[in-house]
């Protein structure tokens, strides 16, 4: 079992969830975030004032799925969010030693 | 067009003839209406009085009394709707224009200012607010013949030294109403960092000491400034001396004397709703209109003109706001365009009853550039945290417009110094530049030492800041005890 965690461009969500259904992928959780890579943020003027917010908003997408599906995944994460710039976000996996379903104890796999 | 028949008559014919058949008996109507009204006050003078030529007099005596009972309802219904107006002004105008710029934490501390000045200020006012600002006293400072409203009629007099034609009840609520904003525009320079406390007792003293001598000194009988007898005729139509003078110099000897806030100027200090801010700045604009044409004292046409002036010179300092903006940092804000309007509507009080209306683009123009300069460039070199901008927009904007009174001021629309008498510059009568001069230095001597005693005063008897602690978690939740926003509830 894999982790799966994309931060996307806001905008993009809709599209990357859409991908993701037909990818066969059924759980997720989104998350909405603040954050920065090597993209700058933007500044705004108040009176004169300048202020530079570096901090954009982005969200945020979690996944587990098996190991199998990995590539489907990414594929259809990166078909969905790219625009070629700066800012289009980053997707990282990681493994995941469990899973277990609440309502029924159910390990493993069958728990996604 | 065929006006004899009907078959030749578009539809629009047919609208306008039947409401000229329409006019034609409503006026009947009202003449005999008005005979109606007059032939029992004319009956009751036959009765008592002899024949023939008498009756005349009494016919003319009741006519004169109609007419004047005419004015009355007419100058009334409008000053007090120009006194609710102003209220308007500070609530809820300036308390969301104010409210809006500051931080999250520190929106209902903000409003709470304002609030506590509409409430504060009248209970002053009616006491002996009203009668040190308009009783007779000397040239600085009204007496006390007026305390507790006593001897303010509220018959109409066409004796009264203020006016003729309203009772002077009228005016002294109308006026008041002037008293409250003048020290709730204050609070904008010491925003978030002063207690409730030293703020409330600060702007009560304010108002007796500093704003009720301005007033008396400009507007009330024998006041060194009255343009009609003083030792220095300046022109002040609706307050550029004596409201945003003295608020906005008093404004920055207030921000000096506390400091800035902490964190100021690197910690990112936005304003959290420029959406309250601008319907705040709406309002203000709507209000003017009794703040200026109100400041007429009656309905008439020196009202039209002074409502025109107000609104020309709010539209061009928006626009001159917003160009300097535009250069300066390339992008038309919102925030700018409603600080321009407001800086406009300060520059024109002065001028608004005195100037044509081309003068008054001109002012609002001039307005619009100046201000944005002193806020955008003035402030950051002198590095004082004059929050909103209290003295940025009132100060100089106030300024600016008591000085361009001198010069644009034309006896064609108000002919203050009697009939064919140069007014301003404009007439050629350059000296009165220098009353307004005069006008000017003694507006912001007066403020400055006044505030500055006054803020020590406080200072040593019950501390003018907030605690570190308290200024970190806002003004609402260490002074009031509640939250502007509560999102979990």
């Amino acid at each position: 079992m894999l982790k799966i965690e994309a931060v996307l461009q806001p905008s993009k969500l809709d599209a990357v969830k859409d991908a993701l259904l037909e990818a066969g992928i059924e759980g997720m959780t989104i998350l909405e975030a603040r954050g920065h890579g090597r993209q700058k943020g933007h500044t705004e003027f108040y009176r004169g004032r300048e202020y530079t917010v570096d901090l954009l908003p982005k969200v945020k997408i979690e996944m587990v799925v098996p190991d199998e599906l990995k590539d489907k995944a990414i594929e259809a994460i990166i078909g969905a969010a790219r625009t070629g710039r700066i800012g289009d976000g980053k997707i990282f996996v990681s493994p995941v030693l469990d899973a277990i379903r609440i309502r029924n104890d159910e390990r493993g796999e069958t728990a996604l | 067009m065929h006006p004899g028949t009907l078959e030749g008559c578009s539809s629009q014919d047919l609208v306008h003839r039947l409401l000229g058949a329409n006019w034609k008996m409503c006026r009947k109507r009202i003449v005999l209406l008005f005979s109606l009204i007059l032939l029992p006050s004319l009956a009751l003078a036959q009765q008592t009085a002899p024949p023939a030529q008498a009756t005349t007099e009494s016919q003319l005596a009741a006519l004169q009394q109609a007419a004047q009972a005419a004015q009355t309802s007419g100058d009334n219904a409008w000053m007090l709707v120009s006194s609710a107006l102003v209220l308007m002004m500070t609530g809820p105008g300036l308390a969301l224009f104010y409210g809006g710029l500051v931080r999250r934490k520190n929106i209902l501390g903000t409003m709470m200012q304002s609030f506590a000045m509409m409430c504060i200020v009248t209970i002053l006012w009616a006491i002996c607010g009203y009668s040190l600002a308009f009783g007779h006293g000397n040239a600085v400072i009204g007496g006390f013949e007026h305390l507790f409203l006593k001897n303010v009629p509220i018959a109409v007099d066409p004796q009264n030294p203020y006016v003729t034609t309203i009772p002077e009840q009228t005016f002294m609520v109308y006026q008041l109403m002037f008293a409250i904003i003048t020290p709730a525009l204050i609070t904008g320079a010491f925003a978030e960092r002063m207690k409730f406390s030293a703020m409330a007792l600060f702007l009560s003293l304010w108002s007796l000491l500093v704003y009720s001598p301005m007033a008396h000194m400009v507007w009330g009988v024998g006041g060194l400034l009255n343009f009609n007898g003083g030792r220095f005729p300046s022109l002040d139509f609706a307050g550029g001396t004596v409201v945003h003078i003295t608020s906005g110099v008093s404004a920055l000897v207030t921000a000096l004397y506390l400091g800035k806030r902490m964190g100021y100027p690197h910690t990112k200090m936005a304003p959290h709703s420029l959406v309250l801010s601008f319907i705040g700045a709406c309002l203000l604009w709507v209000g003017w209109f009794g703040f200026n044409a109100g400041s007429a004292l009656n309905s008439g046409p020196l009202a039209t003109s002074a409502f025109i002036n107000t609104h020309f010179a709010t539209a061009t300092a928006a626009l001159g706001w917003t160009i300097f903006e535009y250069f300066h940092n390339g992008k038309p804000t919102a925030l700018g365009a409603i600080s321009g309007a407001v800086a406009g509507l300060v520059a024109i009080t002065p001028a608004s009853g005195f100037v044509q209306p081309m003068s008054a683009f001109v002012i609002g123009l001039a307005a619009g550039f100046v201000c944005s300069f002193m806020v955008f460039k003035v402030k950051s070199i002198f590095g004082y945290d004059d929050s909103l901008d209290a003295f940025g927009v009132h100060g100089a904007g106030g300024t600016l417009g008591a000085l361009l009174t001198g010069v644009f001021a034309a006896s064609i629309i108000n002919p203050v110094f009697g009939k064919g008498n140069p007014t301003g510059g404009v007439d050629g009568h350059w000296a009165q530049l220098g009353n307004q001069v005069a006008g000017v230095a003694i507006a912001w001597g007066l403020s400055i030492v006044g505030t500055l005693v006054l803020l020590f005063v406080v200072d040593k008897l019950i501390g003018l800041r907030l605690t570190p602690e308290h200024e970190l978690a806002g003004l609402d939740v260490s002074q009031h005890g509640e939250e502007g926003y509560d999102f979990n509830s």
